[in-house]
């Protein structure tokens, strides 16, 4: 301890610091602690499911107890995990070092996003023990305004809150990316995890509102009986989706462009090589965030809205696909005569890249108005968006975890620890999922609590394979706890990483650098 | 499972079993092949790499190569085609799904309502699916028996959908086609089926407790054998008319209007209370205050179900305004007061 550096973690002691701290590396901390235990909750809820499921009929629950447990495991990975996961842990953490700033622009809104997001949470999760909901995360009206109880008000209010801590981050990130940039870093010399950072917030600013509005609506409808959604008032109930998809398709992308940005410093990185294509994949984050805003119609193909808006949904989705495949193609033309080096986060890189990869390529299917017919509500879309989100998003969250630990902590997550958690993930994930494609295929229709016998082999292979997932898990948990009691010290660079986050200290100073940096070329100059 | 069959799409799919849907497996196949080149590419390319490019030294080098405007264009441009032609495809199919306009050679309307599909005939012949038969053996299945519903094959067939409570979807995989059954609003379902058979009709869009239970079962036959099913219905609803009001009760109670999807007779509980014993019985509401149930309260209960609660049940009934005639109410109560 003598000779031990002054850093963040030691700049002011005790939980009181912690709980009033204006530094955005300890909020990135306490949002990696609350968000990781939502993961464990929603994960548990994700397994329950899963068992049921493993024989026709009933195995373990009521069919009401079943839905809630869906709506919750849905609803808490979404809301609370997926979405604020890598900006809310990861930005926070590492977007105001990697343009070489002191802390993000309003130290006050980051740590009222934090309590924003754990008093939606608190209040969400109430409704685990006042009054189930059993509606699924998307609350769709009728069921949710007129058929189904109370609970879906504490629910949805939760889910609001949330939606402003999105917002707030969002609004944060954007400016933090506009005002704070150090001498000499222009908009084309930002790392890309910032680029990807700043089009999420761009999303998070202008797509939440809406999601906050309509479920101000819900509320509306169930507590006044305003007649918005129900038709027995002459509302529209598929007005509901049109606004909640106007919100929940762009949210896709808030969920997955931070995942890019991820896997974009990791190719880089262990491929020890210049991105290929940096502006390129700069602009296709922005192509990304823009173009998903117009595409939420193709959730909506088979809701009885006209032909015609079917298939300009579906023109305009399939546009999405080209700045997706841009990124995926730069990433791998990045690796073309690199320097590879195959460590646990390079092994999730390439692990998101190959889900990445099914799960766009079936979301193809799912854009073609006359394939989507068949597929809709199917577990094929169960398949899909767990590929794209989870595959996708949760693979990049423990590339980021174990890339960034040691800059975090100062100690060394274990490789071998990583990688054994890889295998398990990696693997599990495929049997997990894989065989639900199949089941779309065959017509088993989504959120079904009890199925006919002839799907019971594929649904025992998917509950096998969430079992895999989750010793992976628990193997990267486990790999925390033993990183930070019995971690090497890691120094400043242990990657050989070319961003400004590895110029500073492990752990950074209270305000990340000693001396602000002065820019002169681009990030990953590997030469 | 025949693993080379997924090549042709052909071994998970169900038989296509209408017109259309061998247009949408055609379009299945090639997005499957066109899909899986695309994947041994990319995912062909990073592997080769990640092989060929492994650091073997600490102090290996790599290549400068900041982009190559010629590849960026053709790996933006080509998947560009592809995807345009899936888009262009996939409409055509789509607008032979729908055929919005288009009038039916049987035309039938299904309601849809928690936790049952009512399919009506233009003659008035009336199914109700599923039965309150259990579908299979085994104790812990929460599935019920789908009644049969039969089409004549060749034919376009009209479904004319709706939804009294919330939303539905309906779904045949043989037909590949799916829509939403929306309250307040009519949808359409249109097929011309090829092969005869027996095709299950699934709800895909999630309606509460018994979502995965509301199936039924499609039966396409030739013409005479559709005529004389349908002779059958009719001389069997004419032999229902001169049954007494408790045996009409009892099938409109079983049948048309489903109540017993969510109400027992034999003191079971399903979703709501059960009608054992329910007729000059007290009734206590969930408000503490309770009554003597008698026609009144029945009547009011199967109109305006919202008025008075029975203590622990959620208030999950629509009102059958509108859907139930005064005799049919008559006919009810009757039943109930059999059910001692």
């Amino acid at each position: 301890m003598a000779h031990e550096q002054h850093n963040y973690l030691n700049h002011q002691k005790g939980i009181w610091s912690w709980l009033t701290t204006l530094d955005h590396k300890r909020i990135g901390i306490m949002y990696f602690v609350a968000i990781m235990s939502f993961f464990f909750l929603g994960g548990v809820f994700a397994l329950l499911v899963r068992a049921e499921l493993f024989t026709p009929g009933k195995t373990l629950f009521s069919a009401d107890v079943y839905n809630r447990m869906m709506t919750y495991h849905g609803a808490i990975m979404v809301f609370m995990v997926i979405v604020p996961g890598i900006p809310a842990i990861f930005g926070n953490f590492v977007l105001p070092i990697m343009i070489g700033a002191k802390d993000v622009a309003f130290p006050r809104l980051n740590l009222m996003s934090w309590y924003m997001l754990m008093i939606g949470a608190a209040i969400t999760g109430s409704t685990l023990f006042l009054e189930n909901v059993d509606t699924g995360w998307t609350f769709y009206t009728p069921y949710s305004s007129i058929k189904t109880g109370l609970g879906v008000i504490p629910m949805v209010l939760g889910v609001f809150i949330i939606g402003f801590s999105s917002i707030l981050t969002g609004l944060n990130f954007i400016v933090t990316t506009h005002k704070l940039r150090a001498p000499g870093m222009t908009m084309n010399r930002i790392p890309l995890m910032v680029w990807a950072l700043y089009s999420t917030a761009i999303l998070q600013v202008l797509a939440t509102p809406v999601l906050a509005i309509t479920l101000l609506l819900l509320i509306a409808e169930k507590t006044l009986g305003v007649g918005i959604f129900d038709p027995q008032l002459g509302g529209d109930p598929v007005l509901f989706q049109h606004f909640f998809w106007f919100y929940s398709h762009p949210a896709v992308y808030i969920m997955i462009l931070p995942a890019m940005g991820v896997i974009s410093e990791l190719v880089a990185t262990y491929s020890r090589k210049v991105i290929f294509g940096y502006t390129a994949i700069a602009y296709s984050s922005l192509a990304i965030a823009g173009v998903s805003f117009l595409v939420w119609g193709h959730h909506m193909f088979v809701s009885g809205q006209s032909e015609f808006a079917g298939v300009l949904f579906s023109f305009i989705t399939m546009l999405v696909g080209v700045p997706t495949a841009i990124k995926l193609f730069n990433w791998i033309a990045t690796m073309y005569k690199g320097s590879i080096r195959l460590d646990a986060p390079m092994l999730f890189a390439i692990g998101f890249m190959f889900l990445f990869t099914i799960g766009g390529l079936t979301g193809v299917y799912l854009a073609s108005t006359g394939m989507d017919v068949h597929f809709h509500d199917t577990y094929f879309v169960v398949a899909h968006f767990h590929y794209v989100m989870v595959g996708g998003t949760l693979m990049a969250l423990m590339g980021a975890l174990i890339y960034w630990f040691p800059k975090v902590t100062g100690k060394i997550y274990s490789d071998l620890a990583g990688r054994i958690s890889w295998v398990f993930i990696f693997t599990g994930f495929n049997v997990t999922f894989f065989p639900q494609f199949i089941l779309g295929n065959m017509g088993m229709p989504r959120r079904y609590y009890d199925y006919l016998p002839t799907f019971t082999e594929l649904n025992q292979m998917s509950t096998f394979g969430s079992w895999l997932i989750g010793t992976g898990f628990l193997v990267g948990l486990y790999g925390v706890f033993y990183a930070l009691l019995k971690g090497k010290e890691a120094g400043n660079n242990p990657f050989g990483g070319k961003t400004l986050e590895w110029t500073t200290t492990s752990p950074p100073p209270h305000e990340n650098f000693e001396k602000t940096p002065v820019l002169t070329g681009g990030p990953y100059e590997y030469r | 499972m025949n693993w080379f069959s997924l090549i042709t799409a052909t071994s998970f799919m169900p038989v296509p079993a209408t017109k259309e849907s061998g247009d949408v497996d055609n379009l299945y196949i090639f997005l499957l092949v066109s899909g899986l080149i695309s994947f041994i590419i990319l995912i062909g390319g990073m592997v080769i790499f990640i092989f060929k490019y492994r650091r073997k030294t600490e102090d290996q080098k790599s290549a400068y190569i900041t982009h190559n405007t010629l590849a960026e264009f053709l790996w933006s441009f080509i998947p560009f085609v592809i995807m345009m032609i899936i888009f262009a495809w996939g409409w055509s199919v789509f607008h032979d799904l729908r055929r919005v306009g288009e009038k039916g050679d049987v035309e039938v309307h299904v309601t849809a309502r928690q936790w049952a599909w009512t399919f009506k005939y233009a003659n008035d012949i009336e199914i109700n699916s599923p039965s309150d038969k259990k579908l299979l053996d085994d104790p812990d299945s929460t599935l019920l028996k789908p009644e049969i519903v039969v089409v004549p094959v060749g034919k376009t067939i009209r479904f004319i959908l709706t939804s009294d409570d919330v939303l539905h979807s309906f779904y045949v995989p043989a037909f590949r086609n799916k829509m939403d059954a929306v309250p307040g609003r009519r949808t359409t379902f249109t097929f011309t089926p090829i092969e005869k058979g027996d095709f299950t009709v699934f709800c895909t869009e999630y309606c509460g407790t018994k979502h995965s239970n509301m199936m039924a079962t499609i039966r396409v036959v030739d013409g005479e054998q559709f005529a004389a099913w349908q002779a059958e219905k009719i001389a069997a609803n004419a032999g229902a008319n001169n049954k007494g009001p408790a045996e009409r009760g009892e099938a409109l109670f079983k049948g048309s209007l489903g109540c017993s999807g969510c109400h027992s007779i034999d003191g079971s509980r399903i979703v709501g209370p059960s009608f054992k014993g329910l007729y000059g019985n007290k009734r206590d509401f969930a408000d503490g205050s309770s009554v003597t149930a008698d026609d009144a309260y029945i009547k009011q209960s199967i109109l305006v179900p919202t008025a008075k609660i029975v203590a622990g049940f959620p208030p999950a009934m629509s009102s059958f305004q509108g859907r139930i005639k005064e005799d049919e109410i008559k006919d009810i109560i009757e039943f109930i007061k059999t059910l001692k």
